[in-house]
């Protein structure tokens, strides 16, 4: 298989993680401001300094409303992380790989990027925001099923669940330390409030059910942090992607050092003591563990995408010499 | 209401499945009367379970247009063109002797240049060629063979005798829809497969695949073989996929490939760096390798040119092959055989004037109202004047073109293409056809049986190219001795 294949379906998992998890996360947000009573702040920032971009909105915003962010979101080419370019890569990379998927993952893919350009500026509106993101989820989750379905599960379906599991993980750590960071200043006032949030953060990542049904306590910051950074069974638990990628690495040839980086987080993942932790340790924690996702996809990367660093040996030329 | 063959008109042309209103020719007799068997209904059912063929099965062309590509459905007629072996044999064995001709020359050109210094081959015209390239002076590829995949265009005049009208040694395509339309004839008209001894055309990539191997620079039993595409957005990508698929080769982008410190080229995949035995480029000289022809292709292999002259790596067709896909060397072809070969030429060309020369100048530019004139390195159709359809001004234009560029510009009378019966409407009419057959040389000769007949579907239009409104039939040489 290519180089060049794999690395364009790694990232058509990525992006279509990321379209998906931010049209969640949107969703979740929008629903949890209907319940805060006015005055209080809804924090619409923290989404954007969730994806460390606010140098990128405030180049293009004045103030961190709603309407800004929610569009900066959903719909701001300039935003290399909206649902809307987001989507444009994943198309891009769907188009450059249409041989090795099934036709029906390209006509999907391109569906709906014809669908949230025509919506996406729309979908900014309150009243048209929670069809045109269920729409958005929805057919991320239909192309996440015909790839399961229709699609031999060997390296090029291998190297798409990669890379959304990567992202995923990814993403839930953004959003677990988001809450962290927010709550770390306000440690010794803590406001009627922040219950709530650690609310909101389980519904970011639609664990809320899950949570409630396999922990049992009632919703506390420590339990939903260990539930989404340790669980082994909740699909978008960092424990669970981790556990996801290290089985597809199994079985992608040239694999020990991606493997060996991954058992490495597996393991500081395991035993990070998360109960006994304060909030700034946490935060460091989570940081640490973001700077290895990044060396895992850097690792990725050199391994299979680019070999430039490879010396061309292979014991095939030997074999040419007369 | 049906096909009335009674009310067909070739007019002034040789049509290939009628000759008169009411006759069919003794070749298409029995697809005429099966045609004739059917209700208006029934065709146009057929012609509508190809189109949806075409759509299901992803046959596209790519058009550019305001700054986007557009894939756009393959647009195929279903009525078949059909041609007599008997005679298709005279015309297969007259490939072959033109593409052997070609590629002695060509390895002539590159090495001795014996046919210059003879002078049969005008010098001027060499040191003029915009394909002459300089850099593969003195390489030796096997066989000799330089080009190994030839389109060559055919057409016939109004009495049914075939000329050559040009050959594309550089990068023809094509091919992958001369395959398709074949599936979707089977598809639409399977009951007339059943009695008609219809020669195949299924081996091509088989053929080519064998072709390829056979210049491998290892002798291996599954050599490596990729097909190099500049990519999506080519008009072509769709056979280069295809052709790939076909012969279970990678479609590869330049820079999928590299070339190593043992000067052997590498292409990336995810088991590490691989060795490629054979490249079927798809891609233009000049954008070959960036180290020696254009230094910002990005579609290109940095080392390439190295690798293939040290004979590491084999590329068809061979850079620098295309010095003989010129319309000026098209009007010497003839000579070439001759020369090279001692034989006459057993297709003949179509009667060309090379302004190059005072008095065939002289004639163009007194004669531009009955002429074809053609620049010598267009391909596509483009740049072209027909004389007697063109307006005053458009003649004085390209008789100062031709006053400026002498070498560049070649001229033709215009023949009177022959015709083929096509769905129009409800009803058949004539319209015009060309045909390219590919011709494939390594170590033996390979004709395609028949080859991609393109259509001008525009009435009275002889312009057959898809992105100028060209359709395409299926070709079918039919044996009739055989039963």
């Amino acid at each position: 298989m290519l180089s060049r294949v794999a690395e364009r379906l790694y990232w058509m998992g990525r992006y279509l993680e990321r379209v998906e998890s931010t049209a969640r996360l949107v969703n979740a947000y929008t629903n949890q401001i209907l319940d805060l009573p006015k005055g209080v702040d809804p924090g619409w920032r923290r989404l954007v300094d969730l994806n460390g971009a606010s140098a990128v909105f405030e180049g293009h915003y004045q103030n961190y409303d709603e309407r800004n962010t929610v569009k900066f979101l959903l719909a701001d080419s300039f935003n290399p992380d909206s649902i809307a370019s987001a989507l444009a890569m994943a198309r891009e990379n769907v188009r450059t790989t249409r041989d090795v998927l099934p036709t029906e993952v390209w006509d999907q893919a391109n569906e709906m990027y014809l669908y949230c350009k025509e919506n996406a500026e729309r979908g900014v509106l309150r009243k048209h925001r929670f069809m045109f993101l269920k729409q958005i989820v929805i057919r991320c989750q239909q192309i996440t099923g015909l790839l399961t379905g229709t699609m031999s599960h060997d390296f090029p379906c291998d190297f798409i669940r990669l890379g959304r599991n990567l992202e995923r993980g990814d993403m839930t750590t953004r959003i677990v330390d988001s809450a962290v960071s927010l709550l770390m200043p306000r440690l010794d006032a803590p406001t009627p409030y922040d219950n709530l949030m650690w609310v909101n953060v389980l519904k970011s990542l639609s664990a809320f059910q899950m949570y409630r049904q396999h922990v049992r306590h009632r919703v506390k910051g420590e339990a939903v942090v260990k539930y989404l950074l340790q669980d082994s069974g909740f699909p978008r638990s960092l424990g669970y992607a981790l556990a996801r990628a290290e089985a597809l690495l199994g079985h992608l040839p040239r694999n020990e050092a991606p493997l060996q980086r991954v058992a490495l987080i597996q393991r500081r993942v395991k035993e990070a003591a998360l109960d006994t932790m304060a909030l700034d340790e946490m935060h460091a924690f989570i940081d640490q563990i973001q700077a290895e996702l990044n060396n895992m996809h850097e690792q990725i990367s050199a391994t299979w995408f680019s070999l430039e660093a490879l010396p061309a040996v292979q014991t095939q030329v030997q074999a040419a010499a007369p | 209401m049906s096909i009335d063959w009674k009310r067909f008109d070739p007019g002034g042309f040789y049509d290939e499945m009628i000759s008169s209103p009411g006759y069919p020719r003794a070749v298409a007799r029995q697809v005429a009367s099966y045609l004739r068997s059917l209700s208006t209904e029934e065709i146009k059912a057929r012609q509508q379970a190809a189109e949806s063929a075409i759509v299901e099965m992803g046959i596209t062309f790519t058009v550019y247009s305001e700054g986007s590509n557009i894939d756009r459905a393959w647009p195929f007629d279903i009525i078949p063109r059909i041609i007599a072996a008997r005679e298709w044999n005279k015309v297969s064995a007259g490939l072959e002797q033109r593409l052997r001709a070609l590629n002695l020359f060509i390895d002539d050109l590159y090495g001795a240049q014996r046919i210059v210094e003879d002078g049969v081959f005008p010098a001027e015209l060499l040191a003029n060629s915009k394909n002459f390239r300089r850099e593969v002076v003195g390489v030796k590829p096997p066989f000799g063979v330089w080009a190994h995949i030839c389109g060559s265009d055919l057409i016939r005049d109004h009495k049914g005798d075939f000329f050559v009208l040009e050959d594309n040694l550089r990068v023809p395509s094509g091919v992958s829809y001369m395959l398709e339309n074949r599936v979707l004839t089977k598809r639409v008209f399977g009951e007339l497969f059943e009695d008609a001894s219809i020669l195949p055309v299924a081996d091509y990539p088989a053929q080519l695949f064998d072709m390829l191997a056979a210049i491998s620079p290892r002798p291996l039993d599954f050599p490596e073989v990729v097909v190099l595409t500049p990519g999506i957005y080519n008009s072509a990508y769709f056979e280069h996929a295809f052709l790939a698929q076909q012969m279970g080769a990678e479609l590869v982008e330049g820079a999928d490939l590299l070339v190593g410190d043992d000067d052997c080229v590498y292409m990336r995949t995810i088991e590490g760096l691989q060795r490629v035995d054979v490249i079927y480029r798809r891609v233009d000289d000049l954008f070959l390798d960036p180290e020696v022809f254009n230094s910002d292709s990005a579609l290109g292999v940095p080392g390439l040119m190295r690798a293939w002259r040290k004979g590491n790596v084999g590329i068809a067709n061979a850079p620098g092959s295309g010095v003989a896909d010129d319309k000026v060397v098209y009007a010497f072809v003839p000579k070439i055989i001759k020369y090279y070969l001692d034989e006459d030429p057993l297709i003949p060309n179509v009667e060309t004037f090379v302004c190059l020369h005072d008095d065939e100048r002289a004639y163009v530019l007194d004669n531009l109202d009955k002429l074809v004139v053609k620049p010598a390195n267009e391909s596509g159709g483009y740049g072209m004047l027909i004389g007697p359809k063109a307006t005053k001004k458009e003649r004085a234009e390209f008789a100062r073109l031709i006053k400026a560029d002498p070498r560049n510009y070649i001229a033709q009378p215009l023949i009177k293409l022959s015709t083929v019966p096509t769905l129009v409407d409800e009803h058949v009419e004539p319209r015009h056809v060309d045909l390219r057959p590919f011709i494939l040389q390594g170590q033996d000769v390979y004709v395609t049986p028949g080859g991609l007949t393109r259509v001008a579907l525009r009435k009275g239009s002889t312009v057959v190219n898809s992105s100028q409104g060209g359709g395409s039939k299926d070709t079918w040489i039919l044996d009739t001795e055989a039963s």
